[in-house]
């Protein structure tokens, strides 16, 4: 390994991610239970009943404790409960640390694992609902790799996570697995999205492919959120090479009707591009065909690969350090922004951007995942970088530098 | 079992049997041709490709397969033709011809102090009981131009000097806005003056009210004084303080000038684009005379060769551009136009290069008297006796007889570029448009003779020029023409890094 690239790899100093999990003992339910954090006693008994007491302390010494949904504490059971009857609670004792859980967090706690699991915090911009493990494409670059496993559960804990966040955030995103699977689950979370969360801008990621079908379209629309934006990823402007990047033959066709399908009913549609070895030889070509075919997309995001997931068995097959296809990567920006479309860059370092494309370059990276560099150490432009995924650690582009002066692009490049 | 991922090579097909989609053809010049597709999507290639292509000789793994494929021109086995998309696509083009007539253009009376050589109708004349229209005419008028199923329209005053009956356009203005509230229709008004009799009370009318202004400059004063003769002799001085004093009143954003291209003008493009730079405007329409009316009669004056127009064209263009590589925001209108067509999926709303021709399905001609016209060639053919193109009377005819007359029909039947004898083949056929009155004025005929044709030999030259031009697309170039395709500054259209 380059040995620059081992220095730049090791985490910076004073970067701590957010925690998203945390696992205890389970007692007392059979079923994974979603329930709202109380970190201070709820006022009165209608909030205890969907809140769970999260402490270091005792939550028997909590005023009703027996009416709050659950109990998370990272005191072992024996602690508290020695002498006195255990309310007929769920508990989640002895957990490793509950220090993350705030106030108004979403968690669901599992019973067999005796994981607590944050699925909403109202401090961030980044929360996702995760719709299903399931997917109909299988894309060389998946990040979150599916899994055939059954989702009913899934939809009624994302219906129950909905009905709990307060207040209502301003963004929440939709992933998956391949959201549309769940059909008439995923209309159910539309409509409690629609009657809950109003005001919500909602972020769906699909593969579009169901869309291809007029019918599905129609029962979608008739339940679509009214802020609801589709992102959708496409690969190339040709089948063969698109179907290859999601490994699915009829892809290419069936998200490009998709799209058109989505386009009758106005809806905002967002294209998604990942920059990697088998989508940057045609990036420009791929440009020309979003602008001639789908210049009703509201938004068209290139985007870094991330090292995570499927990117790491077809690493060789994707990986090219992006210092090499800045040239691709500019004209098909400039092809796109002169054309009035509204283009970004996701997940690129400014390092390694010529600095006419700063512009487009957004803090993409959800905050849970996002960390800087060693190297990035003393750069002068680091409040305006997007940073890393956690992955780069493992890869990165071999010309991270930090930027010392606003200008000092041409003085690196 | 679980799955497993699978090379590049299981997701391709036969390509062996290709298939093509529509599209056609043309040489641009020894080494090139264009292939253009049925949505107007286009590449420049070798000469000889369309051969190739069609002699199924294109090598399946090339880059230009790929572009082929891509942009609709061929399909195979790998993947659908998506007909659908390509369906949308062409519908997206011709969508100008949603809502049926759009602009309606009512001649408020026909005198005018001025007496341009070139122009087609106006008298010079103090008897407004003949050459104005009357309120019985507007209200009448009014009545058609509402019963347009568009959602929104354009009114347009015109003359003569629409100015010299203010008092209609008074009249004509809140009856119009009032339709406009009841049938939940949007409505722009235009008009369209030389600004010589203009008053400041008339501009802050305009302002007031929100109406455009659509003024005349041919150039610098000798130019511009020259094809326009009044009394005085001071129609330029009186049109620049007129666009001064509208900017100042209405906003520069309302003030739009036209230019008409003068056998005097051809040797001019230089001084009189650079008279628009300096009086400010952000576009110039390097527009040909229209070979009407009183232009007809005075052709020794005014007409010229179409192959001296393209030279001014040509010149004046090239100028253009290099004032925009300085830094000087100037678009040329009708490469904008024809630009758009070619560069992006969108339909544009130029009514005089569309098929089939926007005479009469997209603009209209109330004149003074009540006659309906199919479009402002129309009416000028009629002052010179030939009222071939008369739709009716706003005062004897209702909307169904004048929307579906024989002469509408007609008009539009034989400005279908998609089945014109020598249009049907035609690589620009998505570029370009019809122009049956014209023809029909040239030839005596609507459909016309394209081998002859000044509209055909123009507009083929223009466009094959503006190909000349893309085929050498540098990143400058592509950001010029976009900023003239979408009306915004260099800067806006790619903002510069600020260090």
């Amino acid at each position: 390994m380059d040995p620059k690239q081992k220095h730049a790899g090791s985490l910076a100093r004073g970067s701590s991610l957010i925690s998203l999990a945390t696992y205890g003992r389970p007692t007392g339910f059979v079923r994974p239970l979603v329930a709202r954090v109380a970190r201070n006693p709820e006022p009165d008994a209608e909030r205890q009943r969907s809140a769970a007491i999260v402490t270091d302390g005792n939550p028997l010494d909590w005023v009703g404790a027996e009416r709050y949904r659950a109990i998370v504490t990272s005191l072992p059971l024996a602690r508290f409960s020695a002498d006195r009857a255990l309310p007929r609670v769920p508990i989640i004792h002895s957990a490793k640390t509950v220090e993350h859980l705030r106030s108004g967090a979403v968690i669901v706690l599992t019973p067999q694992s005796g994981r607590v699991r944050t699925i909403f915090r109202p401090d961030s911009l980044h929360n996702f609902l995760f719709a299903t493990e399931r997917c109909n494409s299988f894309c060389l670059m998946c990040s979150q790799p599916p899994v055939d496993r059954d989702d009913a559960e899934q939809v009624q804990i994302n219906l129950e996570a909905i009905r709990l966040m307060e207040p209502a955030p301003s963004q929440l995103g939709i992933t998956g697995g391949e959201p549309t699977l769940l059909r008439d689950g995923l209309f159910q979370l539309m409509a409690e999205l629609k009657a809950r969360l109003p005001q919500t801008n909602i972020h769906m990621l699909t593969n579009g492919r169901r869309f291809a079908w007029p019918d599905f379209t129609e029962a979608f629309m008739a339940a679509a959120h009214p802020r609801l934006t589709v992102g959708i990823p496409l690969y190339s402007d040709n089948a063969p090479e698109h179907d290859y990047v999601v490994q699915a033959r009829g892809a290419f066709d069936q998200t490009i009707q998709g799209l058109h399908r989505l386009a009758r009913y106005e809806q905002a549609v967002e294209i998604r591009v990942v920059l990697h070895k088998l989508t940057i030889p045609r990036l420009h070509d791929l440009a020309q065909f979003i602008y001639r075919n789908l210049p009703f997309a509201s938004h068209v995001a290139l985007m870094g690969l991330e090292i995570t997931g499927f990117t790491r068995p077809n690493l060789t097959k994707l990986w090219i350090d992006p210092h090499e296809y800045q040239r691709e990567l500019h004209s098909a920006v400039e092809y796109l922004a002169i054309r009035g479309m509204n283009v970004s860059i996701y997940n690129h370092p400014l390092c390694v951007l010529p600095d006419d494309l700063w512009q487009f370059a957004r803090r993409s990276i959800s905050d849970w995942k996002n960390l800087y560099l060693e190297v990035c150490q003393g750069c002068g432009v680091r409040e305006r970088c997007g940073g890393f995924f956690m992955s780069a650690e493992r890869q990165h582009s071999s010309h991270l530098h930090p930027i010392v002066a606003q200008s000092s692009c041409s003085t690196v490049c | 079992m679980p799955r497993q991922f699978q090379e590049a090579v299981a997701f391709g097909g036969d390509v062996s049997r290709y298939r093509l989609l529509p599209f056609r053809f043309l040489a641009l010049d020894l080494r090139r041709e264009v292939l253009v597709n049925e949505a107007g999507e286009y590449l420049l290639v070798p000469t000889g490709t369309a051969e190739q292509i069609v002699r199924r000789k294109i090598d399946p793994h090339s880059d230009l397969y790929l572009r082929l494929r891509a942009r609709q021109f061929l399909f195979d086995d790998q993947s659908s033709p998506l007909l659908d998309v390509l369906a949308t696509k062409y519908r997206t083009k011709k969508s100008f011809l949603d809502g049926f007539t759009k602009l309606h253009i009512f001649v408020a009376t026909l005198r005018c102090e001025h007496s341009c050589l070139y122009c087609q109708v106006s008298r010079q004349s103090a008897d407004r009981r003949r050459y104005d229209m009357s309120t019985e005419t507007v209200e009448k008028a009014l009545d058609l131009m509402f019963r347009s199923p568009a959602p929104h329209l354009t009114l347009e005053f015109q003359g003569g000097e629409p100015l010299l009956n203010f008092d209609l356009i008074q009249f004509m203005v809140p009856r119009a806005k009032a339709r406009a509230v009841e049938s939940g229709k949007g409505l722009n008004i235009v008009v369209a003056t030389n600004l010589a009799v203009v008053t400041d009370d008339m501009l802050r009318y305009f302002r007031d009210e929100q109406i455009d202004i659509s003024t005349s400059l041919d150039g610098p004063a000798f130019i511009h004084n020259a094809n326009r003769p009044r009394p005085g002799c001071n129609s330029y001085e009186l049109a620049v303080r007129g666009i001064e004093r509208a900017r100042e009143i209405v906003g520069p954003e309302h003030v739009a000038a036209l230019m008409t291209t003068t056998r005097l003008s051809l040797d001019y493009p230089i001084e009189i684009i650079d008279e628009y730079v300096r009086l400010g405007f952000r576009s110039i329409f390097l527009r040909p005379i229209s070979p009407y009316g009183f232009a007809v009669r005075t052709r020794s004056k005014t007409g010229y060769e179409t192959a001296r127009f393209l030279d001014f064209y040509k010149k004046g263009l090239s100028h253009i551009l290099d004032l925009n590589r300085r830094g000087i925001d100037l678009a040329e209108i009708y490469a904008r136009i024809i630009l758009t067509k070619i560069l992006t999926p969108l339909s544009t709303s130029y009514v005089d290069l569309q098929s089939p021709a926007g005479a009469g399905i997209s603009v209209v001609v109330y004149n003074y008297d009540g006659d309906v016209y199919a479009s402002d060639e129309s009416r000028m053919l009629a002052e010179m006796g030939d009222t071939r193109f008369r739709l009716g009377n706003v005062h004897r005819d209702d909307y169904q007889t004048i929307f579906r007359s024989a002469q509408l029909v007609g008009i539009t039947d034989s400005s279908v570029v998609e089945s014109l004898p020598g249009c049907s083949d035609c690589a620009f056929q998505s570029y370009c448009g019809a122009d049956p009155v014209f023809h029909y004025a040239m030839d005596g005929d609507m459909v016309g003779h394209r081998p002859t044709s000044a509209f055909c030999h123009r507009n083929m030259e223009v466009i094959r020029h503006l190909f000349l031009l893309l085929s050498e697309e540098d990143s400058e170039r592509s950001r010029i023409v976009f900023a003239w395709i979408r009306s915004k500054s260099m800067q806006e259209v790619w903002p510069e890094v600020l260090v």
